[in-house]
């Protein structure tokens, strides 16, 4: 011991020596003009970030709005998860939207989040994400900042490899994690090779209005299709996804899945296919899937079902895919902003395998392949790469581009960005991450626009970093300025559930769109009061209809008498109000659901079932104004047999 | 307690070197660029976090033993500290003070140099496996990959594993993985590339 402080301290004489004198020096290069990590991430008091960052929840199921650099969190968008707060899936109007072949359904596991696009750049008018639990595409509408669409995607099992958009959002496409038997049926699961499937759904845009609609379904062979990226530019018409398990295992994947030294790349030309299915190939085949759209102008949602997709066998339409070996179940699938590079990170490899689009091409069109599994040619490893990244840290995950010839690759096991160079593939810088990072985001990052100013990377575990909460500790997100040569730490901030992927977009893009309220005059929800003359209530055998209005500060009606014990009372509640940010909330005591938050000019409703007799109160929920406590009202309920007629009031004595 | 200090000292030592070596070689080539590190993580990554409530990791499995104290110096002068205590998991390969004295004379201290870093870090690398399997279960196994990027053999002999060709004295389970002992350090094969 007393030899190691000795060691220790002669060492430390001289390394001090060292470093001190390149200390002044670097500080000298910095000059008196560097600001420091605190003045590059303040946005002041009054002022709005320069970027939207849009952070999928995960594991909450939703898809939270940040500003960066600030890292502020703005709003937290109910997507497929229940939410009490804004009453999404609680009251009558959004539980549509949670509705699926499966029937209504709380919960969802959110993962990636994209921005729509045109010709390449991002466009700003809708966010897609995928549910991967029971598979389903949401759209978000960027001007409400609200879900408007979710569509479950068939003969699909998590939901993985979803859900990106091509370059003028043509398609937003997603792919089936687990193969499963397609259509359902019982079977041994041992029976798993060579009969389960996988599918890849390409959901039409409506360039109009967004609407999707499934397009058609590629039937692949029984991989596991783990994540996906559009062709970009002169990639533009191609679709890449990472496969792993091409061993085709049904048990102990960790050991089983790993036997191939490659797995698979799949390449597909959307566009030869969607000239296919133009010219009447495919087979419709029965399924059954929800279609939920929500209104902005009924302010509600419909929920329809599907009973058929036309479904694609690949093998009946040459040159339309092909499989690019790629080592070591590779996970991230990223396609650089001039559509050249196909990244490929094996997550249990240590290198980084890129390949070269233009050599793909021209092993196509020389038929240089190496075989061919299911009838899908296999392409050489060699003819197609394009280089790799050696040794650049373990466990690559994801990668997302700068714009200036740079790639960002995050490490899972040894919690680092790496930075590196298209091209010559050499490694530029490296910074760690607090701690095991999962996907990064740099705004317009995986477009053929990036805004290469800060990347955002996206960290599964935080112990230390945070005050302590017990056993379960936020996950966070760190924000890097990435201007410079090297990347510079500026700020590391919690997250809402699992901060799993995020887009980010210039706020100037979009913020001039979002809406302020609705107009009243347009509300055409069929339970709508637009003026104080409409409120009434009505009975209709054991449902009781209560058209209710709210404005600073009344409910009205306020007093109603002649509701009975075993009704099912409907509070069809209008907010009146046409001023920004002035929602009211309503609740009732003992309503077995969430409060209702409505905006100004939409109807919302809840149900109410009166178990007691008695006269119960209820309550504006939402502080609109200084009489806001004075926003109450009383609903008297009778025994069943009572013969108490309806009657409402607003003021009287 | 002892341990500690002696990492914690290393750890210091290790720092203030490679400061020195960045500042004094900017930004020049890929080597370099892979030791770029700031000197404030090198004291708060995931293996300083002061945590006497898990399981112990891998990492400090191998601190606490005192026939592995040639393969933790390796460790904190290659910098893996940091990748050894992340959730993995990780199964490593750990060969004894002895099995790094069975090398040739002067091998251990000549990759200890601070020039040799890499060749190092690939070395231990090659005792590392993404994944967590017990010895019974390693027998499923040919072969496994290891995070150099390199495969090692798996071969039965009797109730004896080898691994590398070098034989699974114990083993060890840590909370973000297992530590199996082995009688000799394993060498990666030259690579192709």
């Amino acid at each position: 011991m007393k030899n190691i402080i000795k060691i220790s301290i002669g060492f430390l004489l001289i390394a001090f020596a060292f470093t001190s004198c390149n200390n002044s020096n670097s500080s000298q290069s910095k000059g008196a003009l560097s600001s420091s990590a605190a003045e590059k991430v303040y946005v002041a008091p009054g002022e709005h970030d320069e970027f939207y960052a849009f952070v999928s929840g995960g594991f909450s199921g939703q898809l939270a709005v940040y500003g960066l650099p600030s890292g502020r969190l703005f709003k937290v968008i109910p997507v497929f998860s229940v939410d009490a707060e804004k009453a999404w899936g609680f009251n009558e109007e959004t539980k549509p939207m949670l509705n699926t072949s499966y029937g209504f359904i709380p919960w969802d596991d959110s993962h990636h989040p994209d921005i729509s696009q045109t010709n390449g750049e991002l466009d700003g008018r809708w966010v897609f994400i995928n549910g991967n639990n029971t598979p389903r595409i949401a759209k978000i509408d960027l001007t409400t900042f609200e879900t408007t669409e979710i569509i479950e995607i068939p003969n699909t099992a998590g939901n993985h490899s979803s859900s990106y958009v091509t370059d003028n959002t043509e398609y937003v496409i997603a792919g089936t994690r687990f193969s499963i038997p397609v259509p359902q049926r019982d079977m041994s699961i041992k029976e798993y090779k060579g009969n389960f499937k996988g599918t890849l759904s390409f959901i039409k845009v409506d360039p109009e209005d967004g609407g999707m609609e499934i397009k058609f379904q590629l039937l692949m062979p029984g991989f596991n299709y783990d994540k996906a990226h559009p062709g970009r530019g002169k990639s533009h018409g191609w679709f890449f996804y990472t496969t792993y398990n091409t061993e085709e295992a049904h048990s102990l994947l960790e050991v089983n899945a790993s036997q191939n030294d490659k797995d698979f790349i799949a390449a597909v030309n959307w566009k030869k296919i969607e000239e296919y299915v133009n010219n009447g190939g495919g087979t419709m085949m029965p399924t059954n899937y929800a279609h939920n759209v929500y209104d902005d102008r009924t302010h509600s949602a419909t929920s329809t079902m599907i009973k058929e997709v036309l479904m694609v066998d690949p093998s009946e339409v040459p040159g339309a895919v092909y499989f690019l070996p790629t080592p070591k179940s590779p996970h991230g699938c990223d396609v650089d902003p001039t559509g050249e590079y196909i990244v490929g990170s094996g997550k249990l490899s240590s290198n980084v395998t890129v390949h070269s689009f233009t050599k793909m091409l021209d092993a196509i069109e020389n038929e240089k392949f190496a075989g061919e599994a299911y009838g899908i040619p296999i392409l050489n490893f060699e003819d197609i790469l394009a280089g790799s990244v050696e040794q650049p840290g373990l466990g690559p995950l994801h990668t997302e581009f700068d714009g200036k010839g740079n790639a960002y690759t995050t490490f899972f096991i040894s919690s680092e960005v790496v930075k590196w160079k298209l091209g010559t593939w050499e490694v530029l810088d490296r910074k760690p991450t607090y701690y095991s990072v999962g996907h990064l985001m740099i705004p317009g990052g995986n477009s053929q626009k990036p805004y290469g100013k800060y990347l955002l990377a996206m960290n599964k575990i935080t112990k230390d970093r945070y005050l302590p909460t017990g056993p379960e500790v936020t996950q966070s997100a760190q924000l890097y300025d990435i201007t410079g040569d090297k990347m510079e730490l500026l700020l590391d901030f919690p997250t809402v559930g699992e901060p799993h992927y995020a887009a980010g977009i210039p706020a100037d893009l979009i913020k001039s769109k979002s809406k302020k309220l609705f107009n009243l005059e347009e509300n055409e929800h069929p339970y709508a009061t637009k003026t104080p003359a409409d409120v009434k209530v009505v009975r209709n055998g054991k449902e009781v209809h209560i058209y209710m209005t709210t404005i600073r500060s009344n409910m009205n009606p306020d007093n109603i008498e002649g509701v009975k014990v075993g009704d099912k009372v409907y509070f069809h509640v209008t907010n009146l109000e046409q001023d920004y940010d002035v929602p009211h909330g309503i609740a009732m005591i003992g309503a077995n659901t969430s409060e209702l938050l409505i905006m100004p000019g939409q109807t919302e409703t809840f149900v109410w079932y009166p178990k007691k007799v008695g006269v119960w109160p209820f309550y504006c929920t939402d502080f609109c104004s200084a009489l806001h406590q004075e926003m109450q009202g009383y609903v008297r309920v009778s025994p069943k047999n009572s013969n108490i007629e309806l009657s409402w009031s607003l003021g009287e004595d | 307690m002892k341990p500690n200090l002696k990492m914690l000292f290393s750890v210091i030592i290790v720092l203030l070197f490679i400061s020195c070596k960045n500042d004094a070689n900017n930004q020049k080539t890929n080597d370099d660029a892979t030791t770029v590190n700031t000197q404030a993580d090198k004291t708060t990554g995931q293996a300083f976090i002061a945590d006497d409530g898990s399981m112990p990791n891998v990492l400090q499995i191998a601190i606490g033993s005192p026939d592995h104290t040639t393969l933790v110096a390796a460790v904190q002068a290659a910098d893996l500290e940091n990748a050894l205590v992340n959730a993995g998991p990780l199964m490593v390969f750990a060969p004894t003070n002895a099995a790094f004295d069975a090398l040739p004379e002067g091998t251990v201290e000549t990759l200890l140099k601070p020039e040799n870093k890499n060749t190092l870090a690939d070395i231990l690398k090659y005792h590392v496996t993404p994944g967590n399997y017990s010895k019974e279960f390693l027998k499923k196994f040919k072969k496994l990959g290891q995070a150099n990027n390199q495969y090692v053999t798996v071969e039965v002999k009797g109730d004896d594993v080898y691994v590398g060709g070098a034989k699974i004295l114990g083993s060890v389970k840590a909370g973000n993985g297992i530590v199996h002992v082995i009688d000799k350090v394993m060498l990666p094969p030259s690579k192709e590339n």
